[in-house]
Parts: structure tokens; C-alpha cells; sequence
């Protein structure tokens, strides 16, 4: 059933990815001063908040792991996270297309860029680190701290536009820039085919941290004989 | 600049895309493994058991 359900999401995902892409590059007009390439920011805005309402997740997950000591938020946690982090890693590689054509160069140390990449590999660094601590009790509660602090450069990527004057665009909703109204909508539609898209491989990634418990169980009883 | 411009457009869809099949085809490699390793694991302990 379950999986019947995660199949369905994923065609219904593919469905809605390949009609918002049709309006995309079909209806959509170019936009004056950028031309086609505006188009990405359908794929880089959608991705960027996909992978911060996994860090946040992750945040909440963790404080609750710490609070009740129930190794599945650790798992939850750990999902959510790698699954944002390739969301991050999409908005990153696109902004750099992007910022290729627009400003010349692929790459930037402003506020916004920097602080994204810094987001980007601290969420690296928590992957690494649960590699690094064998004991499950041990890594679910360094873990958790480390994705509660790692959390704290989530706003500041946020905000880093309103903060700091940055080459990035400021921002284009409640901000000083402004956009279409198709546009617009369009950037929410393609939101909902990603963020289906999130929640099936954070599904999958959270059976893949079950199964490793059973592995782990396996294991004990296998040493207990 | 425009021409320019569409194919980089190409090249940010296409890579946006690659990377999300990377991370799936890692996640069904991932899966495979440790499907194997349980498997592995339970006909040991049944041995065991056995003997």
C-alpha cells in the first residue's frame, strides 16, 4: 500500500514537472532585461526552499531526539537532511548557471552565495560526522546538536539579501524587487512537483535508516550466539 | 548573448535534473546493499541455529 502510494506520487510528480515545464518554456514570455535564462529560477528558488524545510525539519527532529531520547526523530533527522542537502546542492550548481550569464563569472563571495555554500558544506559535515561515531545512542545525540547549531546559517542565508548589499537579486517577494504575477504563480506551481519529490525520497531514505536498525539488530543477536 | 543564453538555460535544467537522478540511483544502490546484508545476516543466524 505504501508503496503503491510513493509510486503514485512520484508519476503524479513527473506529471506536474513535465506541465509546468511545458508553460515554462513555451508560454511564459522571456523576461526583458535577462532574457531565457530567468527560466532557472523556476528549478533554483523551489529547491533552495525545499532544502531549507528540510533543515528545519531536521532541527525539530533533532530537539526532539534530545528531549525523548526516541532513536527515530535521529532517523528522521538524518533523511530529511540528505535529501535538503541535494536540494541545496541543485540551487547552488543552478545559481552558478545563472549567475554565468547574468554577472559573467560562475561564482561570487557575496553574502548570499557564500553563506549558502557555508549551509550547504555544514550540512556535509553533519553526514560525515554520523559516519565518524559507531554507537547509535552517541551519534543520534552529537548529531543532534550539531544540526541544531548547523540550523543557525539557515536565516542567514535567508536574510543575508536584506542584511547585506549583495550582488544577489533582492529579494523578489515582500523585498524591493518584483515579478509578473504568472511568473509568479508559476514559481509556487513548480514548487509542489519538488516538494512531492522531497517527501518520497525522504520516505525512501527513512526505510533505508529502519533497515540499518534491523542490520544493527541482526548484528547484536548474531555476537549474542 | 542569446543564443548563449538558451543554452545555458538547457545546461541548468539538465544538471538540476542529473543531480536528483544521481541522488535516486545512490539511494537504490543504497537499498540493494543493505537488502542483501539482512538477507546475508538472517540465513547466518538460521545456520546458527540449526547447528
Amino acid at each position: 500500500m505504501k508503496d503503491k502510494l510513493l509510486y503514485a506520487a512520484c508519476l503524479l510528480a513527473a506529471w506536474l514537472v513535465l506541465a509546468n515545464l511545458s508553460v515554462i518554456l513555451l508560454v511564459l514570455p522571456d523576461e526583458a532585461e535577462q532574457g531565457a535564462i530567468y527560466r532557472i529560477i523556476f528549478f533554483h528558488v523551489p529547491a533552495a526552499w525545499s532544502a531549507f524545510l528540510g533543515f528545519l525539519v531536521a532541527a525539530l527532529a533533532s530537539v526532539a531526539y534530545l528531549v525523548k531520547r526516541n532513536l527515530w526523530f535521529d532517523a528522521l533527522a538524518v533523511s530529511v537532511t540528505e535529501v535538503g542537502l541535494a536540494f541545496a546542492v541543485v540551487n547552488l550548481v543552478t545559481g552558478m548557471i545563472w549567475g554565468r550569464i547574468i554577472w559573467g563569472i560562475w561564482w561570487t563571495w557575496d553574502a548570499r552565495l557564500t553563506s549558502m555554500l557555508v549551509c550547504a558544506l555544514l550540512y556535509a559535515g553533519y553526514l560525515m560526522l554520523r559516519r565518524a561515531v559507531e554507537e547509535p545512542a552517541q551519534r543520534a545525540k552529537f548529531s543532534a546538536v550539531f544540526s541544531i547549531f548547523a540550523f543557525i546559517d539557515v536565516p542567514i542565508v535567508w536574510f543575508s539579501i536584506q542584511w547585506w548589499r549583495t550582488q544577489h537579486p533582492q529579494p523578489v517577494f515582500r523585498g524591493g524587487g518584483s515579478m509578473d504575477p504568472a511568473m509568479y504563480k508559476m514559481m509556487f506551481a513548480n514548487w509542489v512537483p519538488l516538494l512531492l519529490l522531497f517527501v518520497v525520497l525522504s520516505v525512501v531514505r527513512l526505510r533505508q535508516e529502519r533497515a540499518r536498525g534491523e542490520i544493527d539488530a541482526l548484528r547484536r543477536e548474531a555476537h549474542a550466539l | 548573448m542569446s543564443s548563449a543564453n538558451f543554452t545555458f538555460l538547457v545546461y541548468g535544467l539538465t544538471v538540476a535534473w542529473l543531480i536528483l537522478f544521481v541522488y535516486v540511483a545512490l539511494l537504490a544502490g543504497r537499498d540493494r546493499r543493505l537488502r542483501r546484508e539482512i538477507e546475508q545476516l538472517k540465513q547466518m543466524l538460521q545456520q546458527y541455529k540449526r547447528s
